[in-house]
């Protein structure tokens, strides 16, 4: 299987150009994939690494520049077409089809004969053969993230890839099924299937990958053997510039408890909806208490019930300040000095037709006379508290005052953030602060976490992001299946205690496996 | 037991409309379009129906013209929702009233003309059968052909679909031209079989009934063809309990299948897990894809 010296390369792309309007999403990109190599695409949020996977998969025309397979010039006019050559590609966002079975989700990506029955037999075979464990009849809306990435992965094995794409692969898994993941890259890579793997994730590609190449602003600005770098030189290539450490966080506070949830437990409120069951926590003045978990674990329903979109039927459920707050609504709460920063920026954290001076009037309106007064807003007011955090958190825009979908996902975020944090509250709960966000502004918002912590007040971060989550916080907590575990110091916590706990092992299990681990650097 | 059979048969020929409306419109839906102009191409069905039936003397050639006007208003339809990609809500309604208005118009020199009603035995005709056939049809396309699965997936996530490969648009002009031809058919039904003359506004709903029916039936051929059945048996009580003159008023009467339409899609919408697990998931939301 190994390609010869003279043999071309199994995928090249030479001068790729993409342009949208104005903007060239990728400009003369150029890239080689051998066959049997794990080749990482490296890049912040907006580099061009989505557009250019999307037009190896036939997903997009490129404007100009030029594809060849096998060295032999071709266009790739759909994704069918790149099925057809041997090209399989799992999403970020998954692409399957919640309401169907796995079966029918992979039936619908292979040609040939129509035949349930047998291509659950082979399903069974290949994911043994594998070791990713997948039911074929189940329906994909009860599936975990883990076991749909598995039937989407299983799905392009069945049609006997020579090039896979990964966009993204382990943001939704934990430690120990990334580690699973990784068994099955390296064994394709054996067999000879090249893998593209595009990640932000430097560690990882580190460990797995031969090669990378590094975009930014849609350019290629390097591409190097990642085993020779370190995460901070890969890290610079990819920002093109240093990107400046967290602050540490002084002592451990020893505040007053400024919110407290008791034995909260909530029904799903949806079909694909997790329960709360039992969940206690408290987080003190000073402290930065970080939720982990896998995505759909309960998340989003935690920060509703916190925020009060969904109140709880025992007042004590949630205490802000010493105050019963589980039977009172979103504004009570806020009065009461807490704020709230959803998961979805646009259309939940903001309103993406409303200018971002009307967007301060919807959370303020209660709690501030200076933006709403005898049932009349205030424009001016509103307008001041805009300004005000669009310098303090370096808001980018290109109009005084525009609509809140016109700016960046990352701009949008620090303005969310920012607007909450104007108010100085005392206790902050947010999901998923830096989510999608670019390096710089991602590093922007967790300074400004630690700093509020800092002043005093108590800040609840839920994420998924590990990094993040040993960057800032004080304890740390891991729900799963809408269950929470006990918080512990960070310090006293590793990645793969946290992975335990997000396969849902109960505590002692998890502290076993941690003794004899090092502590996260 | 003989007294039975005939209002079975009632009950059948009252609900056949109903079915053949409904099994278009879940068609439509189940690849994600919501449609509301059933009731208007039903409507252009009847009187298109009744008027070449009318003019050729044929009640076949009738069937064919009521399937065609139902597809002509369906392609109108899909013109404007899927390659405009105009709210669908909004041209539903339009085609609605549009084919009220204009079945109104055309029907007027037909007002009170005879024609050579539909062949049937003892109110059966090809009709009603093609009817039940219909629903089985659809269900085994629905979920035991590769072509049933592609509508589900792009009703589904047409997103998805799109990035599969799969002609989004094209599968959903289908869906759509399926749903007028079958609208059309149960318009045609109603003025060549079942009062074969030609009224203005005759369809009287049906086509707003079919599509209750469609929820009602939490978007699966047997289901409708049950709920169907039910309607119609609700519609022939209210008239047969008028004949005995209970002293309730026969308004009353009459507005008791709009009034169960409302009772059951109120009892089926308390149920909100099922609802939202069962309904397509883009259902009513336009597709524009990238370039």
């Amino acid at each position: 299987m190994t390609p010869a010296p003279k043999t071309p390369p199994l995928l090249e792309a030479r001068n790729l150009v993409k342009a949208f309007g104005p903007l060239r999403a990728n400009d003369g990109v150029d890239l080689t994939v051998a066959a049997g190599e794990i080749h990482a695409l490296l890049g912040e949020n907006g580099a061009g690494k989505s557009t250019l996977v999307k037009m190896l998969y036939g997903a997009l025309q490129p404007t100009s520049g030029e594809l060849f397979w096998h060295g032999e010039a071709l266009t790739i006019a759909n994704p069918a077409a790149a099925r057809a050559l041997g090209i399989g590609m799992v999403f970020q966002h998954f692409s399957l089809f919640e309401a169907l079975t796995a079966v029918e989700n992979i039936a619908l990506a292979l040609p040939g004969d129509f035949d349930l029955a047998a291509l659950s037999g082979r399903i069974a075979t290949l994911s043994a053969d594998y070791g990713l464990p997948l039911e074929p009849s189940a329906t994909i809306a009860d599936l975990s993230v883990g076991e749909r990435q598995r039937v989407e992965i299983v799905r392009c094995l069945l049609q006997n890839p020579r090039l896979l794409i990964l966009d993204e692969p382990t943001s939704v898994l934990t430690p120990q099924e990334a580690e699973q993941l990784f068994i099955t890259l390296q064994r394709l890579a054996a067999e000879g299937c090249a893998i593209l793997y595009i990640s932000h994730r430097l560690e990882e590609v580190r460990r797995i990958c031969q090669r990378a190449t590094i975009l930014r602003h849609g350019k290629v600005v390097a591409a190097c053997d990642p085993r020779q770098e370190t995460p901070a030189s890969l890290a610079r290539l990819m920002v093109g510039g240093d990107i400046h450490a967290v602050r540490a966080h002084r002592d451990v506070a020893e505040g007053p408890v400024r919110l407290r949830v008791h034995e909260l437990s909530l029904p799903p409120d949806g079909p694909f909806s997790v329960a709360l069951q039992d969940i206690s926590l408290e987080v003190r003045g000073g402290e930065v208490l970080c939720i982990a978990g896998v995505a759909g674990n309960g998340q989003s329903e935690l920060f509703d019930a916190l925020s009060g979109e969904r109140v709880a039927d025992y007042a004590h459920a949630v205490e802000i300040d010493g105050l019963p707050a589980g039977r009172h609504g979103v504004n009570w709460r806020r009065k009461h000095g807490a704020a709230f920063v959803p998961e979805e920026r646009l259309g939940h954290g903001a309103v993406p037709m409303f200018h971002l001076s009307d967007n301060v009037v919807l959370t303020r309106h209660a709690v501030d006379h200076t933006v709403a007064a005898n049932r009349r807003v205030l424009r001016p007011g509103a307008r001041a508290i805009a300004d005000r955090v669009i310098a303090a958190f370096d808001v980018r825009k290109g109009k005084p005052d525009p609509e809140a979908r016109a700016l960046s996902g990352g701009n949008l975020q620090k303005y969310v953030v920012g607007r909450e944090m104007d108010r100085n509250p005392g206790v902050l709960v947010v999901n998923q602060p830096t989510w999608g966000v670019d390096a710089g502004a991602a590093a922007t918002i967790r300074q400004a976490l630690v700093d509020l912590a800092t002043r005093g007040a108590a800040v609840l971060v839920i994420s998924q992001d590990l990094d993040e989550i040993f960057d800032i916080a004080d304890r740390i907590a891991v729900i799963a299946r809408g269950e929470l575990s006990a918080a512990h110091a960070a310090r006293d916590m590793t990645p793969e205690m946290i992975g335990l706990y997000m396969a849902g092992m109960d505590e002692a299990a998890a502290q076993a496996a941690g003794e004899g681990g090092h502590a996260h650097p | 037991m003989d007294a039975l059979i005939p209002i079975l048969l009632t009950i059948v020929t009252a609900a056949t409309p109903l079915v053949l409306a409904g099994i278009g419109e879940l068609l439509v839906e189940r690849a994600g379009v919501l449609n509301l102009g059933v009731e208007g191409m039903m409507i252009m069905g009847a009187v298109a129906g009744f008027g070449a039936a009318f003019v050729t003397g044929s009640p076949y050639l009738g069937i064919l013209a009521s399937i065609a006007a139902g597809m002509a208003m369906a392609l109108l339809f899909g013109f404007l929702t899927l390659t405009l990609a105009t709210n669908q809500t909004a041209t539903g309604l339009a085609i609605t009233l549009l084919g009220l208005g204009l079945s109104g118009l055309i029907g007027k020199p037909f007002t009170g003309q005879p024609i050579t009603r539909l062949p049937n035995w003892d109110g059966i005709d090809i009709l009603v059968v093609f009817s039940f056939l219909l629903a089985g049809a659809v269900s085994w396309f629905l979920f035991r052909s590769r072509a049933g699965l592609i509508v589900r997936a792009v009703g589904d996530n047409h997103t998805s679909a799109h990035t599969l490969g799969y002609p989004v648009i094209r599968v959903r002009y289908l869906a759509v031209l399926f749903g007028g031809a079958c609208a059309g058919l149960a318009g045609g039904y109603l003025s060549l079989s079942y009062t074969p003359q030609w009224i203005e506004g005759m369809t009287a709903g049906k086509g707003w009934i079919a599509l209750a029916l469609v929820v009602f039936a939490s978007w699966r051929p047997w289901r409708l063809l049950a709920g169907a059945y039910l309607f119609g048996a609700i519609s022939i009580l209210a008239f047969t309990v008028q004949t005995f003159a209970l002293g309730i008023p026969s308004q009353l009467l009459s507005a008791l299948p709009y009034i169960v339409t409302i009772v059951a899609l109120v009892i089926i919408s308390r149920n909100r897990l099922m609802l939202r697990a069962n309904t397509p998931a883009c259902l009513g939301r336009p597709f524009v894809p990238d370039r």
